[in-house]
């Protein structure tokens, strides 16, 4: 919303300066976005007098020019290359150090082709008044040498933006905004006579509403005969440009000037271009309308429409058609002020796209009680301004009635804001904003106005009262806090998804933030893709789908790195993924991706050792420390071959704690998946779904199960085993760890070999198995007889045999 | 006498002569091994007389232990010397680099530290740690948060829906953290002192928007939570974050579907040197919105609004996050740029506690 400072002051009796108005708006909550203040800016511009325009010596196309700047100094020289310049003329001049806008330059003492020049005559373009630059400004010769020019040409009058909440249709308003001022009392809102205007004849044309009730509640219209409309008068058209609106000719001026001067949207027919009554109507399947804006728009049922024989003349409440709008030959001109639908004017304006001044005050809702003042302040304007006979207006339903009462404990004030209003202070605040109060005692009964519509109880009230007393006057008060020290707040799965990032950045991961929505096509590969989370209105194509993994977008992460010349990273995000549209459906999950060498022991090229390439086993690591970190029992965890179709299916393990008990995956992406991705590798990836993992039992005490230290010594004895190729290490393990459960504490594989020495289609393993006597030293004798019963089971298990 | 002067005298020049082990051995043996001349004197003390065994005895004694004391220490400076010999030997160039270990190289985002850093000053005020789905349904988007269907206000918030389902029912992207107020109060009892960090959505994108962000929804609820309550809040909360110690705030009224009264709030600060500083200055940066929360919503929530009260405000972790830290662009946020990450992000045992100070 904006308007002008003398806009303002037409509503507004204040010796306020334009500083404190702008402050007190902002407190006031109309928070001002912006000043333009023309006068400020132009200031240096002087109105001054050309006196000679000779022909510049060494240029044709230049004039070397003296010019009176009415300061009673001698004339100052400057050199012109504008056409329109000659002797005796009156124009805008700049001294040297005027900063043209226009331009973007600041001026200087210089000489051009030999001829000192000391300052600028300007085009309205330098001046960025206008486009026009083919000359320098050609004032009449009545403008007053050595004034501002600025303040000559209306130009200082200052533009204030306000930043209007949805909640204030009242301050689409001039008035509205005088009235909120007023009420702060920084000054009194000026008292306008709104008489009514006698018609001198009753209106012919019928206005027929045809449709429920809501949509349309009043309509109100009067004919104006006998107008002569031509450019509306210089004063209405400066405020009109000020706020940005173009003038076109003063009966669509007026309309304008009043939707801004009073929030009342109106609209005016060229009375000799509507055929028969008016019927306010929805619009029927296949009828279209070229609106005022050029445009033609497809109608339908849900669209009102004023219509007359020809077919619909107005989009509702939005914006009027072309074939009756009002232009020079307008002799005779229907003025309508109408009540509408504010749900069904969005609803309509949203469809159809447009977005008008009436639209914007519509949807928010227009004041009731203003549709007959309205329509009388446009009439006695088209008169003054156009002349012509009015007649007496028709009203075709009624002005609802929108006046409810709101009981007010004056404590309520104090009660939410903390903020004790006096309460003879609160009682203007409310008047002032033309709130009408009836009772005494603690509590009274409040009318609001009927240009409030925001007003629907007692915290509304409240926040009148304090945003006019300011809510500066209210001072902070501690919450009170509960007694001791503070209690842990975080739930299970906060504090691990909060654990789950300190860890994997230890492991040497970078965290990454990626969006939650990826494209189709990735969503498809990672299992996700379904309808229910495809965006109906996505910001590009390729963030159309919920994600179903972090894997996607960590993946294109690590390879932009690639791209950008990093091609060993290692990335991790901790974050939500989706499975349905349910709450249920989303999980909190961790993964993380490493490239190139991007090795928890270390990256790239050492002297120390190689750039070993990340293989499966880095993540099967980076997933295990991530699980143990977290409470998991990584001793009991069953890795099992085999995971989701992203990954390398010879190379990948699931982490679970059974199979219905499945944490997560671990392995090499597949290629094909890589492919698609556009992402090259090594390239290996694990992800957990901190949601699936098992919550730690709650116990009764802190205190850890005593230490059992064994006396004796532990010892160990090293295996090689040579069994089939497909037979799994942990098989093996497993095996021995179960044959003698009591003395067995650790197993270690420390040698997988397949190759030369071993037959095709064999590996050799090799374990070292670690014995924890408990009560007495085992002698040579028992210890071979459990090496006997390891290899034996081991054997058993999985057809091993002791390597030779 | 003389024999065994010269004896010692022999034996010690060998000794003396030994340069290794091996050598310092043989002289020993030379002298005290089985037939050493050494021991061989010693054997013949057996057959003397007691006279001459007194006056023999303790000189080839004495000779023994010079021999056995000559032989130990010069077996330790032949340790020694091998020893330093050794030491000159193993040399390594020190200045050889290590490999950059893991916690080195590991960080944190910017969100997450800030998010621990809400949580520790949170967590103090007795606040807890409120989630909810990024999916919701229009419900408790907008409907019971008091944007009535249609409304302007919903305009505001540039929505992403999700595609209808067979009902003719769309689930939205949630817009704001405060659906999850709504969830909340339906499932707790008040008094109720909650944050609710999350990820929310909305259809923009430019330097100072991205389609997807950060909020933090604070609320509380009891009966006689006011304004001045949510002020006292809010400076300490700026304060502890921004780690200063006198923060100003300037408190606008402004309008929210969900509360009433409604405030945005700006922090003064400086921003002259390229660099924001709060607690100084003469510029206003808008932080956040808040309010006391709308009857309608209390109601909503199965809430009597006579009988309680409270307030609420979200602020957007992103912007804290970059005011706080200096980072320039939110899109760089999302964009997992190594260079940027490494910059701007966290080490990983760098957890944010209040007895420690929230950064550094």
């Amino acid at each position: 919303m904006k308007f002008t400072l003398s806009w303002l002051k037409e509503h507004l009796e204040t010796s306020a300066s334009l500083d404190e108005i702008v402050e007190t708006l902002t407190r006031i909550g109309l928070e001002v976005e912006g000043v333009e203040d023309k006068a400020k800016a132009l200031a240096p511009y002087r109105i001054a007098a050309v006196l000679t325009a000779e022909q510049h010596p060494n240029a044709d196309r230049l004039r070397v020019c003296t010019v009176d700047l009415g300061d009673g100094a001698a004339p100052t020289q400057v050199v012109c290359g504008a056409p329109n310049a000659r002797a005796g003329m009156k124009s805008v001049f700049a001294p040297p150090g005027t900063y043209i806008p226009g331009k973007d330059i600041t001026l200087g003492v210089g000489v051009i082709r030999g001829v000192e020049s000391a300052g600028m005559l300007c085009s309205e373009a330098e001046l960025e008044l206008s486009e026009d630059h083919d000359g320098i400004i050609d004032l009449p010769q009545d403008a007053p040498l050595g004034a501002a020019y600025a303040a000559y040409a209306g130009l200082d009058d200052p533009v204030v933006e306000i930043n209007l909440t949805p909640n204030r249709p009242d301050c689409t308003s001039v008035r509205g905004i005088a009235r909120d001022l007023a009420a702060t009392g920084l000054g009194a809102l000026r008292h306008v006579p709104e008489p009514p205007v006698e018609g001198a004849f009753p209106l012919g044309t019928k206005v027929v509403r045809d449709l429920p009730e809501h949509l349309c509640p009043a309509f109100a219209l009067r004919l104006v005969c006998g107008v002569r409309n031509g450019p509306s008068p210089a004063w209405m058209q400066r405020r009109l440009k000020a706020i940005g609106l173009r003038p076109i000719n003063a009966l669509v001026d007026i309309t304008n000037y009043v939707t801004f001067d009073r929030g009342r949207p109106l609209h005016v027919f060229d009375a000799a271009k509507v055929k028969g009554d008016l019927v306010v109507r929805a619009a029927r399947a296949g009828e279209s309308i070229v609106a005022l804006d050029g445009r033609t728009y497809a109608l339908d049922e849900s669209i009102v429409v004023i219509a007359d024989e020809n077919g619909p003349e107005s989009i509702g409440g939005v914006m009027g058609g072309e074939h009756t709008g009002c232009d020079e030959t307008t002799t005779d001109v229907l003025i309508e002020s109408a009540l509408w639908d504010p749900l069904d004017i969005a609803r309509t304006g949203r469809k159809l796209g447009i977005v008008t001044d009436a639209r914007y005050r519509f949807e928010r809702g227009v004041d009731p009680n203003d549709t007959l003042p309205g329509l009388d302040l446009a009439t006695k304007l088209v008169m003054e301004l156009c002349g012509g006979t009015p007649s007496e207006h028709v009203l075709s339903g009624r002005i609802p009635d929108t006046s409810r009462i709101i009981s007010f404990p004056w404590r309520e004030t104090k009660r939410l804001s903390g903020l004790d209003v006096p309460q003879p202070e609160a009682k203007v605040i409310l008047q002032e904003l033309g709130f009408h109060l009836s009772g005494t005692g603690d509590a009274v009964k409040v009318l609001p106005p009927s240009w409030r519509p925001d007003i629907e109880g007692k915290a509304d009230l409240v926040e009148e009262i304090v945003r006019i007393a300011g809510l500066d006057r209210v001072t902070a008060r501690p919450l009170p806090r509960a007694g001791g020290v503070a209690k842990p707040v975080l739930t299970p799965i906060q504090k691990r998804t909060r654990a789950a990032k300190r860890l994997l950045a230890s492991r040497g991961m970078l965290e990454a933030v990626t969006w939650s929505f990826i494209a189709k096509s990735e969503a498809l590969l990672f299992g996700g893709g379904d309808p229910s989370l495809e965006l109906a209105n996505p910001i590009a194509a390729d963030l159309s789908d919920m994600r179903p993994s972090l894997l996607p977008g960590l993946i294109r992460a690590a390879q932009r790195n690639a791209d950008r010349g990093f091609p060993d990273v290692a990335l991790f995000e901790v974050g939500q993924c989706f499975a349905s549209d349910a709450p249920e459906g989303q999980t909190m999950r961790a993964a993380g991706v490493r490239r190139g060498t991007a090795r928890a022991e270390g990256v790239g090229r050492h002297w120390d050792g190689g750039a070993r390439v990340v293989d499966v086993f880095d993540v099967k690591a980076d997933a295990l420390a991530l699980l143990g970190a977290l409470g998991l029992p990584v001793g009991s965890l069953q890795i099992v071959a085999g995971g989701p179709d992203w990954l390398h299916p010879g190379r990948c393990g699931r982490i679970q704690l059974g199979p219905k008990a499945v944490f997560g995956h671990f392995g090499e992406v597949h290629p094909s998946i890589a492919k698609a991705l556009d992402a090259k590798g090594p390239l290996v990836a694990f992800e957990i779904v901190l949601d699936a993992l098992p919550l730690p039992k709650a116990k009764a005490t802190k205190t850890k199960p005593a230490l059992a230290l064994s006396g004796f010594q532990p010892l160990t004895r090293d295996f090689a085993f040579v069994v089939d190729s497909g037979v799994e290490a942990a098989a093996i393990v497993r095996a021995a760890q179960g044959a003698e459960k009591a003395l067995v504490t650790d197993v270690c594989v420390f040698d997988v070999y397949e190759g030369e020495h071993v037959e095709a289609g064999k590996k050799s393993v090799a374990i070292a198995v670690t014995l924890q006597p408990r009560e007495k030293t085992l002698t040579d004798v028992e210890i071979e007889a459990i090496s006997q019963k390891i290899v034996g089971e081991v054997a058993k298990k999985t057809g091993a045999m002791l390597r030779g | 006498m003389t024999d065994l002067t010269e004896l010692e005298r022999d034996i010690l020049a060998r000794i003396e002569a030994a340069t290794d082990e091996a050598a310092l051995e043989s002289v020993r043996l030379f002298a005290l091994g089985k037939k050493g001349v050494v021991s061989e004197r010693l054997k013949s003390l057996g057959g003397m007389s007691p006279d001459e065994r007194k006056t023999m005895g303790p000189q080839i004694n004495g000779l023994r232990d010079a021999v056995q004391g000559a032989i130990a220490a010069r077996k330790v400076t032949l340790e020694e010397a091998a020893l330093a010999q050794r030491l000159s030997a193993e040399r390594v160039d020190v200045t050889l680099p290590v490999r950059e270990s893991a916690e080195q190289r590991g960080r944190i985002h910017p969100l997450s530290q800030v998010f621990d850093e809400l949580v520790a000053i949170f967590a103090d005020m007795g606040f807890s740690i409120a989630d909810g789905p990024d999916v919701e349904t229009d419900y408790y988007n907008f409907t019971a948060l008091n944007f009535p269907e249609g409304h302007p206000a919903r305009e505001m918030h540039d929505t992403f829906f999700l595609r209808e389902d067979a009902q003719g029912l769309r689930k939205v992207l949630r817009t704001h953290t405060s659906p999850v107020q709504i969830r909340t109060m339906e499932a707790v009892k008040p008094p109720i002192r909650m944050i609710i960090p999350g990820r929310t959505y909305r259809h923009d994108s430019d330097q100072t928007h991205t389609p997807m962000f950060h909020q933090v929804e604070g609320l509380v609820i009891d009966e006689g939570a006011t304004m001045a309550n949510l002020k006292w809040v809010l400076e300490e909360f700026c304060k502890a974050f921004f780690e200063i110690d006198d923060v100003k705030m300037r408190f606008r009224p402004s309008f929210f579907p969900f509360t009433e009264p409604s405030a945005e709030v700006d922090i003064q600060c400086d921003r002259s040197g390229g660099e924001i500083r709060f607690g100084q200055g003469t510029d206003w940066l808008e932080i956040l919105g808040c309010g006391m929360v709308h009857p309608n919503v209390l109601r909503n929530c199965g809430l009597d609004p006579d009988v309680y009260q409270g307030f609420a405000w979200g602020m957007g972790i992103d912007r804290i996050a970059m005011l706080k830290y200096g980072i320039p662009d939110l899109r760089d946020m999302f964009e997992a740029d190594k260079r940027w990450i490494e910059h701007y992000g966290f080490r990983p045992l760098d957890l944010p506690t209040l007895a420690g100070g929230l950064s550094s």
